[in-house]
Order: structure tokens, then C-alpha cells, then sequence
């Protein structure tokens, strides 16, 4: 049965697909090797996964302001993930999101999505509702 | 977004497609942040460093670039942030021409749009220091939590499409850290010894942002028992702007905001403190400790170096040799630079067997396809936000004190 989390209006279009999960923060300059398209930063609890396409939950973002060009760079070689949720975010990856038109959504009103979201959940993000639907949770 | 007649015409298309694109993004950034409205500002601070631009970002500058003159130029003075190489030094350090290719075409976009390229981190140094309530667009997070706290201007972390747009229109939504209420302090932090290196600072300005751990944070610190000058609280704020992605920090006495911890917290009951120990220090340093390995490259950087630092750096080298085996490099401003070549730092330094990069700041310049080019994996540094960065590009980082470093350097060991 589906799940619905509502969160705070985010930027970019409704997208469908599965979660990577992790109680960690991400910068895209800090924690990727936006080459292969991995987490690269070792201390990362994704480390040595592929983001490619994947709904990514996690903490909040970190570190510098580079990230802001880099989602769209990414998404230009199709080696971006699918939509960032977060706790809550920083401006730097709002503004990023913006740029490249990536679904985006944070401050969610039932608590931290990555204690609401399993990697694996198959999700609609809707940014423009404000809302998440968890599509497979029995 | 409330808008102004001047910004419903932007929007419109009136002040042609760059100005449209500006303030279209900005109102996606400031409607997520719940902006009731623009707020102008004086300065705008661009990051646009080739690696992170990308081919297809710097394409997408070129094409801004080719808009109709008086349609495409910025309106504010706009600055940007350090390159993605110094066409100086990028042979030495096994950069390659296509990358200098791109910094090129890059750099001519941003002169064709009216940008200075100023190419600095330190530019509350070295350019036009903030003012009191002055509200900036500033896009470094080091830039950011200075001239927010040590100076009392507002700004956000504007990435360098946003900043760019803020030049292009000349304001920005308010949001975050201009609005007053926003840097009402959240957190407090005592701290219980007194830094020394410039290292030390950085790592307190790392420990308090790992701690605070978000944006929307405000540390209060107090406990420091001595004036700290302004290459300290830049270390310390970068690598708190690094760890934390903090953009305001308040020293009650010392910054414009807070004569007393009161008025830090703008009148609220301040939280229980977090200590900030000497063993919490010692256990920052041995986090990333490394005794008795290879050094493959030394760097000074993160943020660029002050002349002063210039001039310790070029001290400390002074009749010594860098080994053979281990690179040392010295990132600033090309003003430092410049001043550097004329008081003779560059040469003392150089001539010890170092490389003095202008315009860069290391991370921000291919740190990767640098370690793969020249073996690097084992880096030495005195700055707490370079060891919290260069992880995620496959190096080994060390934290050491300025002399610490210069001694590994001469010795192509960690100590």
C-alpha cells in the first residue's frame, strides 16, 4: 500500500524510481567521483556506490559551493542521480537543483525521510506538491 | 515572490534572455526558501572553477556571453572565486592543455558578461572588505562566513549560477542569512584552549562545524583567550563553513553582532555549551594522522594564503631544499601574487624548490587528474578545510602546523 509524505514545495519535475538511503550529508565537490559515478569519499556510508539514477535520501548537504554547477554538468552526461531528498538542505544545493532541473523536496512534516525511506522503496517525488509517495511499503 | 515593476519587466523578457534567466532562477531559489521578496545587493562573488563548470557548463557561460551587448552584462561589481588553473604553473603540476583550454574560453565568457576576475578566496583580504549590514551575493563558503560574521554583511552560500544571476540583476531573494532572525545564535560552544598554528584554528573551526552539523546553525563561541587576526579566523571559519556548511558564527566581544553572549543569541536563553577541548584538538589531529609515511605533496592553501603567510611560508624555507621526492605548492591571489614577485617571497620560496600558484586554491583545480599525473595520494597541510575536501579525490590528507608541513616538506616525511 502506498505511503504519502508530505514535505516543504521543491524544485524540478515529478520523477519515479528507487532510493539509496544513507544517514549521511553530500556535497558533490566533497563525496563523489562524479567520473565513474560513485560515492568516492571513504568515511562516506555510501562509499563505493553508484548515485546513477537513483533517488538519493539523505541528512543534509555539506561542504563548499561547487555542487551548484555540478548537478547539471552531471545530468548532462546522464551520470546524475534521479532526485536528492533531504532532511533539510543547504542553499548551494537548492540553487544547484534550480540550475539543472533536478526534483529536489526537504523538510518533511512526519520526521526524517531517511527514517521514513529504505533504500530499495520505490518513490514518486512530486516537488511542486510538496509530496513523496513511497509506492511498494506493504 | 513580491516583485517590483523593474523585476516583473526582467521576468518578461524585457531586459533580454540572460536577465530573464537570472531572475527566473532566482525565483525558484528564493520560492523555496520561502523569500517574500528581492533584497539588492552591492557585490556579487562568482565560483566558477572549470572543474566544476564541466564542458557543458562552460558552453552554456559562452552562450550567455553571446547575448547582445547591453543585454548581457552584470550590473554589480561581480568577482569571481579561484580558477581551475594557473596558466603559469599548470605544466608543473601535470595539468593539460585541454584544461587550460577550457579555464580560457571560460574566463573570456565571464569578461565578455563584465565579470573581474579577481580569481580569489580571500577577497574580504585582498579586494573590497564588507561592510556592516551591507548585503552581498558572495559565492564561497569561505567568503561567506567571514564577511557574515568577523564583518556583519548578509549573505547566503550563493553557488555560481546564483551568484552570477545576482550580478545579472543586481539583487537577490531574502532569505537565510539576510534576514535578521536568521542570525540569531542556535548552538554554543566553549572552548577550553588556546590555538596557536593556523592549523589549531582550523581545526576548532572544523570540530565546531562537524558539531553544528548544518546550515541554518549559528554557533556561539566563547572561551577564546586571546585577539585572534584575521588568517586565523579565516582558517577558522573555512574549515567551520567546510566540516558544518555553517555560514554565521558569533564571538561575543569580538564579532560586530555579539558584545555580549546575549546579544548572540538576540535575547534567548543560550543553550547548555559544548566544550571544545584540547583533547577533542589532539583527537581532530590523530583522525587523520599518518606518522613516519612518504610525503608525496605539501600544500599551502584552502583559503589562498595572505601576504603575511606569504612571508612566514617563504621564512621558513629559507635555506632549506624541498625533497626530491615531495612537491610543495603555495596557492594566492594573482594580487598576492603579484606582491609576492615584488618583495621577493616568490623567489625564496621557489628557489627552495616550491611553486607559488596564483589564482587557484588546489582542491578547486583538477585535484584528481593532478594526483594521477604526479603519483600524489599522501598530502600534507595546515588547513583543516583542505583535509576535510581532498579525501573524496583519492588522496591521504594530514593536518600539521605551518612549520610542521615546511619540515615535512624538507624531509619527504610525515613526522
Amino acid at each position: 500500500m502506498p505511503v504519502e509524505l508530505k514535505c516543504h514545495k521543491g524544485i524540478g519535475p515529478t520523477v519515479t524510481g528507487e532510493a539509496l538511503v544513507a544517514e549521511d550529508n553530500f556535497s558533490a565537490r566533497y563525496d563523489l567521483n562524479r567520473l565513474e559515478g560513485t560515492f568516492s569519499r571513504p568515511a562516506h556510508k555510501l562509499h563505493g556506490l553508484s548515485y546513477v539514477g537513483r533517488i538519493l535520501v539523505l541528512e543534509t548537504a555539506k561542504g563548499g559551493v561547487a555542487s551548484a554547477w555540478m548537478l547539471r554538468e552531471m545530468a548532462e552526461r546522464g551520470m546524475g542521480p534521479l532526485a536528492i531528498l533531504f532532511n533539510d538542505t543547504n542553499t548551494i544545493l537548492a540553487q544547484g537543483a534550480a540550475f539543472a532541473n533536478l526534483a529536489m523536496v526537504d523538510r518533511f512534516e512526519k520526521g526524517r525521510p531517511t527514517r521514513l525511506i529504505r533504500t530499495g522503496d520505490r518513490l514518486r517525488v512530486a516537488p511542486a506538491e510538496g509530496r513523496v509517495t513511497i509506492l511498494d511499503r506493504d | 515572490m513580491k516583485l517590483t515593476a523593474d523585476e516583473q519587466a526582467m521576468l518578461s523578457g524585457e531586459a533580454g534572455p540572460a536577465r530573464q534567466w537570472a531572475i527566473e532562477h532566482q525565483i525558484a531559489v528564493g520560492d523555496y526558501f520561502d523569500a517574500a521578496d528581492f533584497v539588492p545587493v552591492s557585490q556579487a562573488h562568482i565560483m566558477a572553477d572549470t572543474e566544476s563548470l564541466g564542458p557543458s557548463g562552460v558552453a552554456w557561460l559562452e552562450t550567455l556571453a553571446g547575448q547582445l551587448e547591453g543585454q548581457r552584462g552584470v550590473v554589480i561589481p561581480t568577482i569571481t572565486d579561484p580558477r581551475g588553473l594557473d596558466l603559469e604553473t599548470y605544466r608543473r603540476l601535470g595539468q593539460t592543455d585541454a584544461m587550460a583550454d577550457l579555464e580560457v574560453r571560460a574566463s573570456n565568457a565571464f569578461q565578455a558578461l563584465g565579470v573581474m576576475m579577481t580569481n580569489t578566496c580571500i577577497n574580504y583580504q585582498t579586494v573590497l572588505p564588507a561592510v556592516r549590514g551591507e548585503h552581498l551575493a558572495m559565492g564561497d563558503t569561505g567568503v561567506t562566513i567571514y564577511v557574515n560574521s568577523v564583518m556583519g554583511a548578509h549573505s547566503n552560500f550563493e553557488g555560481g549560477p546564483s551568484a552570477l544571476a545576482a550580478g545579472l540583476t543586481g539583487r537577490t531573494p531574502r532569505y537565510g542569512y539576510h534576514l535578521k532572525e536568521r542570525r540569531k545564535g542556535t548552538q554554543h560552544f566553549e572552548v577550553g584552549f588556546t590555538p596557536r598554528d593556523l592549523a589549531d584554528w582550523g581545526a576548532l573551526g572544523g570540530i565546531i562545524g562537524r558539531a553544528a552539523n548544518g546550515y541554518w546553525e549559528v554557533p556561539v563561541i566563547t572561551g577564546l583567550d586571546c585577539n585572534p587576526d584575521s588568517d586565523q579566523l579565516k582558517h577558522m571559519g573555512a574549515a567551520m563553513a567546510s566540516f558544518g556548511s555553517t555560514a554565521l558564527f558569533h564571538v561575543p566581544g569580538l564579532t560586530p553582532e555579539a558584545a555580549t553572549l546575549a546579544e548572540a543569541f538576540q535575547g534567548a536563553r543560550s543553550p547548555k555549551p559544548f566544550a571544545v577541548g584540547a583533547a577533542e584538538l589532539e583527537q581532530f589531529y590523530g583522525s587523520y594522522a599518518q606518522p613516519g609515511e612518504k610525503v608525496d605533496v605539501v600544500v599551502f592553501a584552502a583559503p589562498q594564503l595572505s601576504i603575511i603567510e606569504l612571508q612566514h611560508v617563504a621564512s621558513l624555507l629559507d635555506g632549506r631544499h624541498v625533497h626530491k621526492d615531495t612537491t610543495l605548492i603555495v596557492a594566492t591571489s594573482p594580487e598576492n601574487k603579484s606582491a609576492a614577485d615584488r618583495m621577493g617571497f616568490t623567489a625564496r620560496i621557489e628557489g627552495a624548490g616550491g611553486i607559488v600558484a596564483s589564482g587557484v586554491c588546489f582542491y578547486q583545480s583538477y585535484a584528481r587528474e593532478m594526483a594521477e599525473a604526479n603519483g600524489w595520494h599522501r598530502l600534507l597541510t595546515n588547513s583543516a578545510k583542505l583535509i576535510n575536501i581532498i579525501g573524496g579525490y583519492g588522496y591521504q590528507p594530514s593536518l600539521a602546523s605551518t612549520e610542521a608541513c615546511v619540515e615535512g616538506a624538507i624531509a619527504g616525511r610525515m613526522r
